[in-house]
């Protein structure tokens, strides 16, 4: 069967990169928006937690033997933990200021995370295997899925789905939307926003280190992994809003099968789209899908 | 005492030793100079925008390398001589710098500077894919040429003299842009924009119009750069040179008119000197940005100046508490 004279099996095959890369986005832009949320920073060093998660699970196998479930858990939050650190020593300083700041800080970060692992191991990538549970295929019919994919798209959409639970449901989300809101009143109602500020920063960063595990086994892990990859994040941002959070999934997802389909019928503009989407987007509705119009 | 007092005597003897400066090849490298020279205006350039209009373009690269590409191209394979390569690379750079720059202040603050990102990506990818530009291997082998038909580019010295030339009216653009009403307006916009609206200025046509200046000045720093090294490659377009020259301008001080040059020819040299060590120069840039961040937000131009005037605190209205902003000191 085809679609467009494109058989269907490489349709389907292309769509179900397309919701991987998607996943990484959405899981990826949401630690973005919460951080920009709180902080009212951009986070530019977000790709380089990215890469810092796939490299730590990546250690913890080659020097403890951890296996990846192991690493699962834990490098996310080593990661969250060296973020929070950094948040406390140096980011902290910069409130207050033009946030133009944040962003340069956490650039400079970039250049000394990716320049360091690039002295320590070299450009070329490491292999990490799959681990021993989720390799194979399962048969669809209509398409043969990878279970590793399968099971990176349930878990970053697990993810993304209690993120928003917690953030839009939970009384710990409550006080942090309020410190969101108001930070001055937050505070003189009792809640310790500074604590709460650090802890959203390593959120943040911890989902973006999952990602990063997530994606170990299926791209090389390399020091630049990251960097491409935060700009793409950033169109997302610009296309959907930092503003809201379901916004940041549904985009990332979405832009993530734009991305699929495009590499099907125009594969020379699969890299390009979603920065071809953003002037779309720019030209037509210039807040962003989700967004409210900046102050 | 005040840094302008200091102004006509500093620049007198730099311009001395910048013209000095091919009689002593033992010294210093004379491409190095040079390749300083472009980045030079290439963060003055810049920071027509970031100090001076308060807008933080992330994707400066993209302007830098199309200059460069473009010139490289004509010049290589049509033969254009090389001032009408220089001009058509600085043109290009400038249309490229309308139409990013129309897009980008539909936005304001980061979301500006990630738009600028995003669009200077996609600028590297189209380099990336274009049939013209050797892909990885860059556009190698572009000819020197002569200048208006005489003189010889191929010899070291003489290219030194037309760069150092072509520089010097560049820069000579800048400093009348900053000195101008034109200026006014534009530092007008970075301290208030919502009343240099209500005043009734085209806010958003100024934007543009300091966009594609400031785009079309980094486009000539690019296509000099291609026909020094007699290369255009993917790093002129690369994230990494549009960051480089955020922190030339940030460490030189981007509230002065030639600080970020003072900024360009210290990350040139740390790039010239540490380039055997391999990845660490990515780590050290990475740290002196901290740094300048953390600690040095006026950049060295501008501490010196404020510690300048801390010397002298009997006047009052030049006491240090003042900052910096909105007066240009060159």
């Amino acid at each position: 069967m085809d679609i467009f004279g494109v058989p269907i099996q490489a349709l389907m095959g292309q769509l179900m990169l397309g919701i991987v890369n998607g996943s990484f986005y959405a899981v990826l832009s949401l630690g973005l928006a919460i951080i920009f949320g709180v902080l009212k920073i951009v986070n530019f060093a977000h790709g380089a937690f990215f890469m810092l998660g796939a490299f730590t699970a990546f250690l913890l196998g080659q020097h403890l033997g951890a296996n990846y479930w192991v690493a699962l858990v834990a490098a996310p939050i080593a990661v969250a933990l060296f973020g929070m650190l950094f948040e406390w020593l140096f980011l902290r300083r910069l409130y207050g200021l033009d946030p133009i700041y944040g962003l340069l800080l956490t650039f400079s970060l970039v250049l000394v995370l990716e320049g360091g692992f690039r002295v320590a191991f070299g450009s070329s990538g490491q292999p990490y295997a799959t681990p021993e549970a989720l390799r194979g295929t399962i048969n669809l019919g209509f398409m043969v899925l990878p279970i590793y994919r399968g099971f990176v798209i349930l878990a970053a959409v697990l993810t993304c789905l209690v993120t928003w639970y917690v953030i839009e449901r939970t009384s710990v989300g409550a006080r942090l939307r309020a410190a969101t809101e108001r930070a001055e009143l937050t505070q003189a109602f009792g809640i310790n926003v500074p604590l709460l500020v650090t802890l959203t920063y390593g959120v943040g960063v911890g989902l973006a280190a999952f990602a990063g595990v997530l994606a170990a086994p299926i791209f090389h892990v390399n020091p630049s992994m990251g960097s491409s990859l935060v700009i793409i994040i950033f169109a997302v941002v610009v296309i959907g809003g930092l503003g809201s959070i379901m916004g940041a999934i549904v985009t990332g997802l979405g832009l993530g099968v734009v991305e699929g389909f495009t590499r099907v019928f125009y594969s020379e503009f699969s890299s390009t789209i979603v920065f071809l989407v953003m002037v779309l987007v720019l030209l037509i509705r210039p807040a962003g899908l989700f967004g409210r119009e900046e102050s | 005492m005040h840094l302008r007092s200091l102004t006509l005597p500093l620049s007198i003897v730099a311009v001395l030793a910048l013209l000095a400066i091919p009689f002593f090849p033992q010294w210093i490298y004379l491409v190095f100079v040079m390749k300083t020279l472009c980045f030079v205006l290439f963060a003055c350039a810049f920071n027509l925008l970031l100090g001076h209009t308060g807008i933080l373009s992330f994707g400066h690269a993209a302007f830098f390398g199309s200059g460069a590409y473009i010139a490289g191209h004509l010049v290589k394979n049509y033969g254009v001589p090389f001032e009408l390569g220089i001009l058509a690379g600085g043109l290009v750079a400038a249309l490229l710098g309308a139409v990013i720059g129309a897009l980008a202040i539909r936005r304001s603050g980061i979301y500006l500077a990630m738009i600028t990102l995003a669009m200077s990506q996609l600028v590297y990818f189209f380099y990336l894919q274009a049939p013209f530009t050797g892909a990885e291997d860059g556009l190698q082998r572009v000819p020197r040429g002569t200048f208006l038909g005489v003189i010889d580019l191929r010899n070291d010295t003489a290219l030194y003299y037309v760069v150092l030339g072509i520089v010097a009216v560049g820069l000579w653009v800048v400093w009348r842009t900053v000195n101008s009403p034109f200026g006014q307006v534009l530092r007008a916009i970075r301290e208030h924009e919502p009343r240099a609206i209500s005043l009734g200025y085209p806010v958003a046509r100024y934007k543009i119009l300091v966009f594609t200046l400031s785009a079309g000045l980094s486009g000539i720093a690019g296509a000099l750069k291609a026909i020094i090294f007699q290369l255009a490659a993917l790093y002129d377009v690369h994230w990494h040179t549009s960051g480089d020259v955020i922190l030339m301008t940030l460490l030189g001080g981007m509230n002065t008119v030639f600080g970020p040059a003072v900024g360009a020819a210290i990350v040139a040299a740390l790039n010239h000197y540490l380039d055997p060590f391999g990845a660490w120069v990515t780590v050290i840039t990475g740290v002196v940005f901290m740094a300048c961040v953390l600690a040095f937000r006026q950049g060295v131009v501008g501490e010196l100046g404020r510690l300048l005037k801390l010397r002298r605190p009997s006047r009052p209205e030049q006491t240090a508490d003042q900052p910096a902003r909105g007066e240009s000191q060159p």
